[in-house]
């Protein structure tokens, strides 16, 4: 795992830009003078300078700010949903590996399906239709984004299950629930939470097209999604506005799949 | 093989009614209904409103009309655009969104299992790196990012394309790269992963060793196995896909079926939003079962069960 994360020069780039990238995004707008919805009335519309070294935005507010509190709602979004996707794709997953058979293929059937349908269309609806909430919104995000996992718990779970320990286990009697809470996923669950690391750029996307679309956060509050809809409004006037917040997003994006590769190739490899 | 084609049939079916049934229950639990507007509308017009699209029917009821209706292919009236039917709407709205779709889809096909045939080729060699940092990069730029740039250059600075817009052939260049490119990684990754796998194996060996063309090694020998895992792939990117396009309806002003779903939804508008998921579902998993039957003759396996 280490040798993943920090095996290479650009692995070590990479973790190097997400650690700041999550630093600044926390320690950030807290530091910086400007508040992410305050307006300075000197500086509407302004490039990119010693007080506002993002630019601001066609209202005057500070453009770092602003990224850097889109940050945050994206780091955090990232995490709920990848939370929420870990509490229905591991029980899911580990359930159907463990009893085999008929149930299993049930099970991975309606996983098969579920990939086969264009959840965006659900998420957009419930957004839509019960109120444009960011807790729906983390909600909707993980209950689409745990199919992955599922899958590669229910594989980790076909491997653990004929291990010595289960045996031991239902030789003293242990009932199907007791086995699977307290001896195969407490043993599947470490890679099962990397794995988990992996939907974390897919969420991330997912909640950028919702804002830019204006189905996600809402005004004053902002996102990655929302910045850059907006910069790209006003991109042949005032560039910097899609740049900076453009940027951000590809750049950590591209941090989060590399590292995301390494990890995925480190696992298989047992 | 037919056994196997019609159990996915009957499969795409189920899951069809599964989501308009989801969709047409969600869609009506939801509180607002599509007349309420800035003004209140008189209790008498309203009540004369709501019986005229049926909705002053028990739900089951309006259930059943709808599914009735369906199944000879009518979506109903849009509640909110009183001139046009839903599937007028999206009659008008389809096209387009199809158009671009197919074409993005070819494009990242194309380039996706070209380059990683090409990677695989030259492993660990510097096209290789080369490529597969690209498809890196690829997957980190999604339609959000690429399409503003590609405005700004290639219609604002260059003029060569149009920024929006769907009258000509060349309104849909930059619409279809926008959405391509992330597919192209994928599918660049998934074609360079398999074929090195495939390389190795015996009767590619034995190929090589009779003293085989590398051209027709590739393209016998190789590719026809090695592509499963892209063309099983091809179903969730068709899925996936939606949600890019929508986007890029959204940055290039194209009236395809994304703007209408996107609409109907923050209108209320009941039978534009059911008719569009049911579109798109239908859409989705009929290119599910092409993607089957594809793999079922690509797949000796499946072909001669």
């Amino acid at each position: 795992m280490r040798e993943a994360l920090l095996g290479t020069p650009l692995a070590r780039v990479c973790c190097t830009v997400l650690a700041l990238v999550v630093l600044a995004a926390t320690a950030g707008p807290w530091l910086s003078p400007w508040d992410f919805d305050a307006v300075d009335w000197d500086a509407i519309d302004a490039a990119p300078s010693a007080a506002h070294w993002f630019g601001t935005d066609g209202v005057g507010r500070d453009l770092l700010v602003r990224t850097l509190t889109g940050a945050r709602l994206s780091i955090v979004i990232a995490l709920a949903a990848t939370l929420v996707s870990c509490l229905i794709g591991i029980p899911w997953g580990a359930t159907a590996g463990y009893l085999g058979g008929a149930a299993d293929m049930a099970m991975m059937r309606v996983v098969d399906g579920l990939y086969a349908l264009p959840f965006i269309l659900l998420v957009i609806l419930l957004v839509v239709l019960f109120g444009r909430n960011i807790v729906l919104l983390f909600a909707a995000l993980g209950a689409v984004s745990w199919l992955d996992l599922a899958r590669i718990v229910r594989g980790q779970t076909l491997a653990a299950k004929n291990e010595a320990y289960v045996e031991a286990a239902r030789a003293l009697g242990v009932g199907t629930p007791g086995i699977l809470r307290f001896h195969i996923v407490p043993n599947i669950i470490g890679p099962a939470l990397v794995y988990a690391t992996l939907t974390v750029p897919g969420v991330i996307i997912a909640e950028s097209f919702l804002s830019f679309l204006g189905l996600g956060v809402q005004e004053p509050q902002t996102s990655w999604g929302v910045l850059i809809a907006d910069g790209a409004r006003e991109m042949r006037s005032s560039p910097w506005q899609l740049a900076f917040p453009a940027t951000m997003l590809a750049v950590t994006l591209f941090a989060l799949n590399v590292l995301g590769d390494r990890l995925r190739d480190a696992l298989d490899r047992r | 093989m037919r056994h196997y084609l019609l159990r996915r049939l009957a499969f795409a079916v189920v899951t069809l009614w599964a989501v308009v049934t989801v969709t047409f229950f969600l869609v009506r639990l939801a509180p607002g209904g599509p007349f309420d507007g800035e003004r209140r509308l008189p209790p008498e017009v309203e009540a004369n409103l709501r019986a005229a699209y049926d909705l002053d029917q028990p739900l089951l009821v309006q259930y059943g009309r709808y599914v009735a209706n369906l199944a000879s292919g009518d979506l109903g009236p849009s509640f909110r655009q009183k001139d046009f039917s839903v599937n007028e709407l999206i009659g008008m709205g389809l096209p387009i969104s199809v158009g671009v779709g197919v074409a993005a889809l070819s494009l990242a096909l194309a380039l996706g299992i070209a380059g990683g045939t090409f990677a695989a080729l030259g492993r660990d060699g510097p096209r290789d790196r080369l490529l597969v940092l690209g498809a890196t990069l690829g997957l980190a730029l999604p339609p959000i990012v690429v399409a503003p740039v590609l405005v700004l250059v290639f219609a604002v600075s260059l003029g060569w394309f149009p920024a929006g817009g769907y009258a000509t052939w060349k309104h849909f260049v930059l619409p279809a790269i926008t959405l391509a490119l992330p597919y192209a990684a994928a599918f660049m990754r998934l074609t360079r992963g398999s074929v090195v796998e495939v390389l190795n194996r015996p009767h590619v060996m034995t190929a090589r060793a009779k003293g085989l063309g590398r051209f027709r090694l590739v393209t016998r020998h190789v590719l026809p196995s090695a592509l499963l895992p892209v063309v099983s792939f091809l179903g969730p990117a068709a899925a996936a896909l939606l949600a890019g396009s929508m986007v890029i309806e959204e940055v290039f002003s194209l009236p395809g079926l994304g703007r209408y779903f996107v609409q109907g939804a923050l209108n209320r508008d009941y039978t534009l939003v059911t008719g569009a998921v049911v579109v798109y579902a239908a859409l989705v998993l009929g290119f599910n079962l092409l993607v089957d039957l594809c793999y079922a003759r690509l797949d000796p396996r499946i072909r001669h069960a």
